[in-house]
């Protein structure tokens, strides 16, 4: 599985969504589960599934699935492993 | 770690398993899965899976109540799927942030409405204690001081304010020591030191706590220690969302309530059953010989050593161990006797089961010659197809993975919730002795003609006294921990024994049995209730230990004689039948009772006074005193 396809995996447990109700244009405004408290959730899910950190800036930019790949490819990329 | 396709395996299994109803084997790969990644977004798909399964499998249901001065709302889901899967369906409440001191004071407070079995306050330091924390360096002597004991006396103020609002189980974090001193190394000749001052408050925690009934201190300290206190927090997280744990530390917080909420949901396991062969020492006996096998105070022997201490350490908080073992049992009989590397003898195993046979027959009939649940058995293997094999005949048993480094055995026995203990009594501490007495019995039962002449020979004694202080909370643990011999099976945490000991109707009695073998401790409760001219058994149970040598008809006879004393004209109990207390079905029939009536399948039982009363064997001794309590 890609970065990708994890992510969406991830946010899938979170938001209680099928895998394929989440895309990349998915925001809080369309799901409805994606309140300020799942927000951290998926935050701290992504940090244990990818052992990576995220500044606060970084956490208030996540507004869309696809900015939260974006952010979290550069992370991966930037980190050998 | 498991790899994103292992992961993803799992996940199609369980969702074929549940599409297929297989809800025994689904859950055994939920388990799986969550123990190969237990992060938050497992746990979402390990709730929704076992939610799914819940109402098929046997399931203790939990309420659980979390207090807090920090969120923990992102720990919750860990924990939920942590407790499904050692079998605790855990409902959640969280008060809200930092709101703890009203809430504990309010009696109205939707925390109390929640009536939850138990109650964590989850704080620490910097929340509750700031004085002690960021601002210690601004304070004089005089002030340091009173800042600790004014921590201590509101820690104490609201337990005993929540104790007489609630009979639930408290959990109180203690608090951390900060992971940078304001003095740096000059804190400790500093008078008072910053360092000291949190420990006096935690050594007030301790005191306070033991001086009441089922509060229990958890040490948040020793806890953040453990994982390294600056690996344990993310001051980002802290900052922006009042979160003071990592992502990563997260689930460390939930094991360790587990291990609080595992003995108090009663999924604890009695008896610890081994392998020989690659779990209690390196190597095969049958092949490698007495100078092959690995076993010593040296590496690789050590991890085995370490392993055995682990396993004696438990039969001092009253765990039973066994051996479950395909091998040649004069081979291993050999190690056992003679080998100087082994740290266990033949006397620490209660019971033995050495032969080719499966293993999960063994292990019944480990449970039946024990006379625990086969429940109550917690399985450690090296071997995983002994381990899945009796994952799927018997799926009640508590079955421990290894992982592949032998030096981690110990710790995983040592951080197993199952055989952590809240309470521990003087029984506890002797069981293995008991055990081993119990052997003696048996083989003296054999020499003789008739049960009697053997009752005889025995020469019990029962001394039946009120509930006292000292023996309250071996009273409480019983009534949760025995499930053969007992009437109704009714569960009672300490505060409600001392609410009915403190009541003139109520007579809560404990038993206490002793042979010419020896001493089996506290072993039975009644508890009886008169309304009118009526004395109803509330509980009545005895440990399995000593039932059908009848001390359990002198017990009843004794409640029988002091319901006549005290003016009763009828004596009533009910039997509710339970998947495991067949043993006490025909008791109150056999002694002269009559059935009065049913509800479900529960029955009520009488026995008219004027006209029956029940002997007290002979041969039984009875001892009667006052417990100091009326």
């Amino acid at each position: 599985m890609n970065v990708s396809d994890q992510i969406r995996t991830t946010a899938s447990d979170i938001f209680g969504l099928p895998a394929d109700k989440i895309t990349l244009t998915s925001t809080p405004e369309v799901i409805d589960t994606w309140d300020s408290l799942q927000h951290l959730n998926l935050v701290l899910a992504l940090q244990q599934k990818f052992d990576v950190r995220f500044a606060p800036e970084e956490i208030e930019q996540m507004t869309s699935i696809g900015d939260v790949i974006k952010l979290v490819e550069s992370k991966v990329q930037a980190t050998p492993s | 770690m498991a790899t994103e396709n292992t992961l993803r395996d799992l996940r199609g299994e369980v969702d074929r398993l549940l599409e297929g109803q297989q809800w025994a084997p689904a859950a055994v790969r939920l388990g799986e899965l969550w123990y190969a990644d237990s992060s938050l977004g497992t746990a979402g798909f390990v709730i929704s899976g076992f939610e799914k399964l819940r109402d098929t499998i046997a399931m203790v249901p939990f309420r659980l109540a979390i207090l807090r001065s920090f969120t923990v709302e992102p720990i919750v889901p860990l924990l939920r799927a942590e407790a499904f899967c050692f079998g605790i369906d855990l409902s959640v409440h969280v008060g809200d942030f930092n709101a703890y001191a009203q809430e504990i004071l309010d009696s109205e407070s939707s925390f109390y409405r929640f009536a939850p079995n138990a109650m964590i306050l989850a704080i620490q330091t910097g929340d509750i204690a700031p004085d002690l924390g960021r601002d210690y360096a601004q304070l004089s002597e005089e002030a340091a001081k009173k800042a600790g004991q004014r921590v201590s006396d509101g820690l104490q103020l609201y337990m005993r304010e929540f104790r007489t609002r609630s009979p639930a189980a408290l959990i109180v974090h203690n608090l951390e020591q900060p992971t940078r001193l304001a003095f740096g190394v000059l804190d400790s000749q500093r008078p008072p030191s910053q360092a000291e001052v949190v420990r006096q408050v935690n050594r007030d925690l301790v005191s306070s706590a033991g001086q009441m009934r089922g509060v229990y201190v958890l040490d948040y300290d020793q806890l953040v220690a453990r994982h390294g206190r600056l690996r344990w927090c993310d001051e980002h997280m802290w900052l922006t969302a009042r979160l003071p744990l990592a992502a990563d530390q997260m689930i460390h917080l939930a094991r360790e309530w587990m291990r609080f909420l595992v003995p108090l949901s009663g999924k604890t396991a009695k008896a610890l059953v081994v392998d020989l062969d690659n779990t209690l020492w390196g190597g095969v006996i049958g092949e490698d010989g007495m100078t092959g096998i690995k076993l010593s105070a040296e590496y690789p022997g050590a991890a085995y050593q370490a392993l055995q201490r682990a396993m004696l350490d438990l039969t001092r908080k009253g765990i039973l161990l066994a051996i479950c073992s395909k091998n040649n049992p004069d081979d291993a009989r050999e190690v056992l006797e003679k080998h100087p590397g082994m740290l266990l003898r033949t006397k620490h195993f209660a019971a033995m089961r050495i032969s080719w046979n499966d293993k999960s027959q063994g292990l019944r009939e480990i449970a039946s010659e024990l006379n625990i649940g086969i429940d109550s058995l917690a399985f450690v293997d090296d071997n995983p197809f002994e381990r899945e094999q009796v994952r799927s005949f018997l799926p009640e048993v508590i079955v421990i993975d290894l992982p592949q480094d032998p030096l981690q055995y110990a710790a995983v026995i040592r951080d197993h919730p199952a055989f952590e203990r809240l309470t521990l009594s003087a029984e506890d501490q002797q069981r293995t002795t008991f055990y081993a007495e119990q052997h003696e019995r048996a083989q003296a039962e054999q020499k003789f003609q008739s049960k009697e002449d053997f009752y005889r020979f025995l020469e019990q004694e029962a001394e039946i006294t009120p509930v006292t202080p000292a023996t309250l909370a071996r009273i409480s643990q019983l009534t949760q921990k025995t499930n053969q011999f007992n009437l109704t099976t009714r569960r009672y945490a300490e505060p409600q024994i001392s609410e009915m000991s403190a009541n003139p109707a109520c007579q809560v009695l404990s038993i206490r049995v002793r042979d010419r073998f020896g001493d089996h401790g506290l072993v039975g409760v009644s508890i009886t209730r008169d309304e009118g001219e009526t004395c109803e058994i509330d509980t009545f149970l005895l440990s399995c230990r000593v039932i059908g040598r009848t001390v359990e008809t002198a017990l009843l006879a004794h409640l029988s004689d002091q319901a006549i004393a005290r003016g009763r004209k009828q004596l009533v109990g009910w039997f509710f039948p339970t998947k495991k207390n067949a043993p006490a079905r025909d008791f109150y029939k056999q002694h002269g009772f009559d059935m009065a009536r049913r509800n479900g399948d529960g029955a009520l039982w009488v026995l008219g006074l004027a006209k029956q009363r029940i002997a007290s064997p002979e041969w039984v001794k009875l001892v009667t005193g006052n417990g100091g309590n009326h």
